[in-house]
């Protein structure tokens, strides 16, 4: 059987207990969330934390609620609460769709919020156990001096596959993150990194506590598509995350795309600047789609092979922008249902 | 058909009903081997090599050995007699001696007190390794010779087998149209969720007992007498009900062998769970295997001859490889009318966890390079593809050019009932782009003709114990892998003595306790346990008879063993209860028992060779595959399943149901998604050779979302050599999915993918080929082939045997190992030398230095 | 407790925790590096519960944590502290199966068995929850838990029925079992 390595476990009850713990324990300090991304590591050791700072009993990081013109979410919220939430549903298409279609039910049932901004970024010469990376020599990301997908490159390629981060950054939306000493608050787009290693800017001693999302202003809609092999379990290959402000039966005065799975952060497509001031004639989404799945690069370090991604690149950036045009993603075809799936039970 | 066997009045076969076993594994009671836990049990993990092919130089376990809490540690030269499922490849050693050969070969193991313990003191352990040039591929193992993976064969070619059944090239020239396609089926895995466990304890009488998630109790005990030099006498081996076989727990495992040499030496209860990882590098999984199908047909499609060669990409080690080389070509003539046949196949050494059975073993290959052809013959022809495979079956109760003996054949109803269902006629070739409809056929074995080691004995045996409460208790080796062995146990035994099958008490999988089955392997438990069960079940009812008859003075004959009771068919309220009934037996005999045991029957085909194929009964199965292709992207959605299986007789509708949707669902992971991937890293950085992905998240395995609807359809058509008609259902009804599929993409989309699996990036591959309109391989290497064995077929004169054999020795003596005639004591005397003349890995091994 | 790292792992191996399990007061002492899953099999003796995988990736060890399905394989038993935990073992009612467990049984759901406890348990979770699920609705709460003998059909069917079940045995109609 697969078992963590030994660690020391801490469980905090208040937020600055938590950041006191993690500040202490310095880079032997690690912090749990819903455990579906870390305990895994730890198995495979990937992560070998000295110290363990669970979240799960930190008051307030469950909470939700309106905040003026947004809404905030705790972070320690799991993705089936999230999507549970009937305002979520509702309101931020593309976040609920996200989370809806992270791993499996059972996942979703312990992974959270947080925990899926946070996520490790994967590549499959670093997602194994340790004696198949003692095979390889190890890689740079952890214990090695390679990066596999790109011998000769200084950087590490592992590729964000987050589900909800291009989501998020589609809707606008920022992190609150705390320390010891106070709080504040980045977009979320400013809190990913183009690096396999170094993915986020969080800073070792913050805590992510709240995200912070816009209510959308009439006229919004926006959607998240997803690229894997199976419905279920696998993480994201591709996805496109797109959001539009259009008001009814006029042109789009607004809009965001935004990739996930391509680097090692969601990708912004400035593309999307294209679909500004039209009524998203399927002329107008060719070119956008086109324009932005130039930015989908892909490395041989997932599933499928590169060619195909980029190909379905393409079509996923299309589809998404087809349904905020209106279409029915059912009409697609298998893989636009796929793609496009929607809601689990709970 | 039998008319006497299909209007039998059955009480328990056939209805639909609840498995013996389902109480407890719904209640979380059945206790799978990692379930096992023992007083003072120690804790075994194995230190796995981190190089492809190497030479171990020098292996220091001292760190390992004074950690703290670790009791034992074990390299090769602890365990240096090698073993191997099949007699003619005793390669594997449990803890390699001098060399590894794949990444993932077992180097040491650990004992300690627990396994984190275990596992941490893997680190203490310094192995040096010379490292050596590896093979990758097929292609690789046929042009490169040196250095070999292993010290027999030649160079890294395992086996080349050729046979001809008639002038094959003779009749391809005179063919109308002759046909050629090379075709590739990717290696999967068996991924059953339970990973392989085992437990081993030293009885307080000193035997050994080993508990294991084995489909194979049997081979496995044989390889432990080898192994450990004692005798089978003081071995007992529990299967353990398995969570799920599917041919990947088939072999006897190196880690089954450690933790029963530990056992032994500590004189603890010592056990090991392998990680998902390693259950990957056990493997023995489905070959790679490259097709060339040539077949000349005459004008209205009918097949003249067929030429077959297969290059199989076999892994590290022999496994069950050679039985694997001929079944890529044994039962091609099974399905269809083949008047002249020849095959040829080449299994080749790779630096790869090796490979072996997995559901269909080597048959699904060839299967589906045939259903694809037959495809692309009905396009050229104009004809459609359900008829033109309805116009040349196999026929019933006849030998095949092979000396195949074929029974009942369902086939041409199984065709006829998936074609109404699906409304195959209004689909195929008329629906819009990107739909389509495919089908194929295929044919499978209920159970191998011969046993792994040749011998005399009986195949399956069960024993019958009966008591004056009415308590039937039945003994049986066979191996409850998920398939529902024991309840087909239960269901003869209950049906012969009128009794329910809840009432009888059941022993299997225990070697000490139960009469020899040879284990849950090519589909063979049904027929040949069944024919063992009803053999004991009558033989206790004949007895009980006798006395009843004399106390009721009603003559034997008229009696009815029914609803718990015995009595006169005439006067049904004439007779006792079924416990009154066993007393009386009881009372007039003695203590009641009884066995039954069951033999195949002799073979028609005597070539070398010809011992693989041959099987009491063949299954049959037809399917229709609905898919929708998306052009764009290639995307491919199964959308509806129709599947028909001949299986003789159904002893129960409800687990014959569950292994043909089941099968369905093996198959479509193989058609669509599933493959044992490899990478090799840049030569000029270091060329290692890994598995890609050796776990469940990237092996995908389709969810209860990728699952189309399927129906079902069984086909009963009784057939003699079965148990009350009874033949195979485990394994058949995979193998014609996926050519249906590919069959079904090319009606779609009009492009052909050759290959599994058919992933998007294939089918937009071949879209893209305007000229070809196909993805897969290009061409079969040239293979020099020995000289084939000729065998005129049945109907030119031939007698089974090859015009062109040297005489052969009667084997049975010599191959029988002698610690399975010999009851002797420990240790085995005779075992080593054994060792010695079959064709071990080690020659002449330059041992390794150990410290410990 | 302490916050400071410079204590070797080893020096506090051991985690004392209260829970419930199956509806019954437990208290346990275990190794901390411990998953519920290994908490379960090893320190409590409840084997019912499967391992496929370990890493998230296959379903099998599938328990109740609070009415929820989880993976006891990545869920440190420290976390537990005062949860509720149902595995398998207590979904009958003393001798008497679980509707669910009687048409698993009967409808050919369970073949080798081995993530018959993790399917059970999802799909009790289900029943309590969404009384009246779609087959749809059965799909994407199963999809989290693989099988590789039935093909999955059978487990739709069985729980169908049991929701079936269920439903005609509660006057009220809407509650589920467990």
């Amino acid at each position: 059987m697969m078992r963590c390595g030994r660690f020391h476990y801490h469980a905090p009850r208040t937020l600055r207990d938590a950041c006191a713990m993690l500040q202490d324990a310095g880079s032997d300090g690690m912090l749990l969330a819903g455990g579906t991304d870390l305990v895994p590591n730890m198995k495979r050791r990937q992560q070998t934390p000295k110290v363990v700072i669970s979240l799960r009993h930190v008051a307030g990081l469950r909470d939700a609620g309106p905040d003026g013109n947004r809404v905030r979410l705790g972070a320690m919220l799991t993705l089936s609460d999230l999507t549970a939430k009937e305002e979520v549903r509702a309101r931020h298409t593309a976040l609920f769709k996200a989370a809806a279609q992270v791993a499996t039910p059972h996942l979703r049932n312990m992974g959270t919020l947080g925990g899926n901004l946070c996520l490790d970024t994967r590549c499959n010469y670093y997602d194994q156990n340790y004696e198949w990376r003692k095979a390889i020599n190890f890689c740079m990301k952890k214990a090695g001096e390679i990066c596999w997908v790109a011998p000769s490159s200084r950087r590490c390629w592992a590729i964000s596959s987050t589900d909800t981060a291009p989501a998020l950054i589609a809707l606008g939306a920022e992190v609150a993150l705390a320390t010891r000493d106070g709080e504040r608050t980045l977009g979320v787009a400013d809190f990913c990194r183009d690096d396999g290693i170094q993915y986020l800017t969080r800073n070792p001693d913050e805590i992510l506590t709240q995200v912070l999302l816009p209510i959308p202003a009439p006229g919004e809609s926006s959607t998240y598509w997803k690229l894997r092999r199976r419905g279920s379990f696998d993480f994201p290959v591709l996805s496109v995350a797109a959001w539009i402000r259009r008001p009814p039966e006029g042109r789009v005065e607004a809009a965001r795309l935004v990739l996930g799975s391509v680097a090692s952060r969601p990708v912004i497509a400035e593309a999307a600047a294209g679909l500004v001031g039209t009524t998203l004639s399927e002329d107008v989404i060719e070119a956008v789609a086109e324009e932005a799945s130039r930015l989908a690069k892909p490395l041989d370090n997932t599933d499928f092979s590169l060619g195909w991604r980029k190909k379905a690149a393409r079509y996923l950036i299309t589809g998404a922008l087809r349904e905020l045009r209106g279409d029915d993603p059912q009409t697609l075809g298998p893989l636009a249902r796929r793609a496009a799936e929607l809601a689990p039970v709970g | 058909m039998s008319s006497r066997i299909a209007a039998l009045d059955l009480q328990v076969v056939g209805k639909p009903r609840r498995r013996v076993d389902a109480r407890a594994k719904v209640t979380g009671q059945t206790r799978f081997a990692d379930d096992l836990f023992l007083p003072r049990m120690l804790h075994c993990k194995l230190l796995r090599s981190p190089h492809p092919h190497a030479r171990i130089r020098r292996i220091d376990a001292r760190a390992a050995v004074t950690a703290p809490g670790v009791k034992l540690v074990l390299t090769g030269v602890d365990l240096p007699i090698p073993y191997g499922i099949l007699p003619v490849s005793q390669d594997e050693h449990a803890l390699c001696l001098n060399r590894v050969r794949f990444v993932g070969d077992p180097v040491a193991a650990v004992v300690a007190v627990d396994e984190q313990t275990a596992c941490e003191a893997l680190d203490g352990i310094r192995v040096d390794y010379e490292p050596l040039p590896t093979i990758a591929d097929p292609e690789e193992a046929l042009t490169t010779p040196q250095p070999r993976i292993q010290p027999y064969g030649d160079g890294n070619v395992h086996k080349k087998v050729a046979l001809q059944f008639g002038e094959v090239d003779a009749a391809m020239a005179s063919a109308d149209r002759v046909f050629e396609d090379i075709f590739f089926y990717e290696g999967s895995t068996h991924l059953a969720i339970e990973q392989h466990a085992a437990l081993a304890a030293v009885d307080p009488d000193g035997k050994l007992t080993l508990w294991s998630s084995t489909q194979t109790p049997h081979y496995v005990h044989r390889a432990l007498s080898r192994v450990l030099g004692i005798s089978p006498a003081h071995i007992r081996v529990i299967a353990t009900p398995n969570g799920g076989g599917f041919g990947g727990k088939s072999d006897p495992f190196n880690h089954e062998i450690v933790v029963a040499k530990a056992a032994m030496l500590l004189g603890r209860p010592v056990k090991i769970c392998l990680t998902r990882e390693e259950v990957f590098y056990c493997h023995r999984g489905r070959h790679p295997v490259l097709m060339k199908l040539v077949t000349g047909v005459n004008g209205d499609g009918r097949i003249v001859a067929m030429d077959l060669q297969t290059l199989l990409d076999g892994g590290a080690y022999g496994s069950y490889g050679v039985a694997s080389t001929f079944y890529t070509g044994a039962l091609q003539t099974v399905t269809y009318e083949v008047p002249r046949y020849r095959f040829r196949g080449c299994r080749v050494f790779t630096n790869k966890p090796p490979c072996g059975p997995k559901r269909g073993h080597g048959t699904p290959q060839p299967r589906f390079a045939q259903e694809i052809q037959l495809d692309k013959i009905a396009v050229a022809l104009g004809r459609d593809p359900a008829e033109l495979r309805k116009s040349q079956l196999a026929k019933p109760h006849a030998l095949t050019a092979n000396y195949m003996r074929i029974g009942t054949m369902g086939l041409g109803e199984c065709i006829d009932r998936v074609v109404a269902g699906s409304g195959w006629k209004n689909k195929h070739g008329k629906l819009r782009f990107g739909h389509g409809v495919g089908l194929a056929c295929s044919s499978y074995l209920c159970g191998a003709g011969l046993p792994i080691y040749w011998n005399a004995l009986p195949h399956s045996g069960v024993q019958l114990q009966l008591d004056r409460s009415g308590r039937v208790a039945a003994f049986c080796g066979a191996t409850e892998i998920g398939q529902g062995s024991d309840d087909v146990l239960a269901n003869l035994v209950a049906e012969v003595l009128g009794i329910d099958p809840f009432d009888i008490r059941l022993v299997s999988g225990d070697t000490d306790l139960g009469p020899v089955d040879l284990g849950s392997y090519s589909s063979r438990v049904t027929l040949m346990m069944g024919h063992a069960a009803l053999q004991a079940a009558e033989r206790a009812r004949d007895l009980i008879a006798q006395a009843v008859s004399a106390s009721l003075e009603v003559p034997a004959s008229r009696l009815v063993f029914a609803g718990r009771r015995v009595f006169d068919a005439e006067a049904p309220a004439r007779g006792v209860s079924f416990a009154e009934a066993v007393q009386r037996g009881e009372a007039m005999h003695g203590t009641l028992g009884t066995t039954g045991s069951y033999t195949p029957p002799e073979s028609a085909a005597k070539y070398k060779g010809g011992g693989v194929g041959p099987s009491p009964a063949y299954s049959y199965s037809a399917c229709v595959v609905e898919v929708q292709v998306q052009p764009e992207t290639g995307w491919v959605e199964v959308e509806k399943i129709w599947i028909a299986h001949d299986i003789g007789r159904s002893l129960n509708p409800v687990l014959a149901r569950g292994q043909v949707e089941g099968s369905v669902y093996m198959a479509l992971g193989e058609a669509l998604m599933e493959e044992m991937a490899y990478r090799r890293l840049p030569r000029h950085l270091s060329g290692v050779l890994v598995h890609k992905f050796p776990s469940l998240l990237e092996y995908k395995s389709p969810t209860t979302l990728e699952m189309p609807e399927v129906i079902t359809y069984l086909v009963e058509n009784p057939d003699e050599a079965g148990p009350l008609g009874a033949k195979e259902v485990g394994q058949g009804p995979l193998l014609p999915v996926m050519p249906a599929v590919a069959n079904a993409v090319y009606d779609a989309v009009g492009v052909r993918v050759d290959e599994v699996p058919i992933t998007p990036e294939k089918v937009l591959r071949a879209l893209g080929d305007r000229e070809s309109r196909r993805c897969g391989p290009k061409s079969f290497p040239f293979i020099v082939w020995p000289e084939p064995l000729k065998v005129a077929p049945p109907w030119e004169g031939g007698d089974g045997t090859a015009v062109n054999e040297k005489p052969r020795r009667r084997k049975e003596g010599v191959l029988m190992s002698p610690d399975v005639v010999q009851p002797g004591l420990a240790p085995h005397p005779s075992t080593p030398e054994a060792g010695q003349k079959t064709e071990s890995s080690e020659s002449s091994p330059e041992m390794p230095e150990v410290l410990r | 407790m302490s916050a400071s790292g410079g204590v070797t792992p080893r020096a506090e191996s051991r985690t004392r925790l209260s829970l419930r399990v199956n509806g019954e007061p437990v208290e346990v002492l275990f190794e901390t590096y411990k998953t519920l899953l290994e908490v379960l099999r090893e320190d409590l003796g409840l084997t019912g519960t499967k391992h496929g995988c370990e890493l998230g990736e296959c379903g099998a060890c599938t328990v109740l944590v609070d009415s929820r399905p989880v993976l006891s394989c990545l869920l440190l038993a420290a976390e537990c502290e005062g949860s509720h935990v149902r595995t398998v073992e207590g979904l009958a009612q003393g001798a008497c199966l679980h509707p669910i467990q009687e048409t698993f049984a009967d409808l050919g759901a369970a073949q080798c068995g081995y993530c018959t406890p993790a399917m059970l348990m999802t799909a009790c979770a289900l029943l309590e929850k969404h009384p009246s699920p779609s087959r749809g609705d059965i799909r994407q709460a199963l999809s989290g838990v693989l099988c590789r003998c039935t093909g999955y059909l059978q487990i739709f069917e069985a729980v169908e029925a049991a929701e079936r079940r269920i439903r005609e045995n509660s006057p009220g109609g809407s509650e589920g079992g467990g």
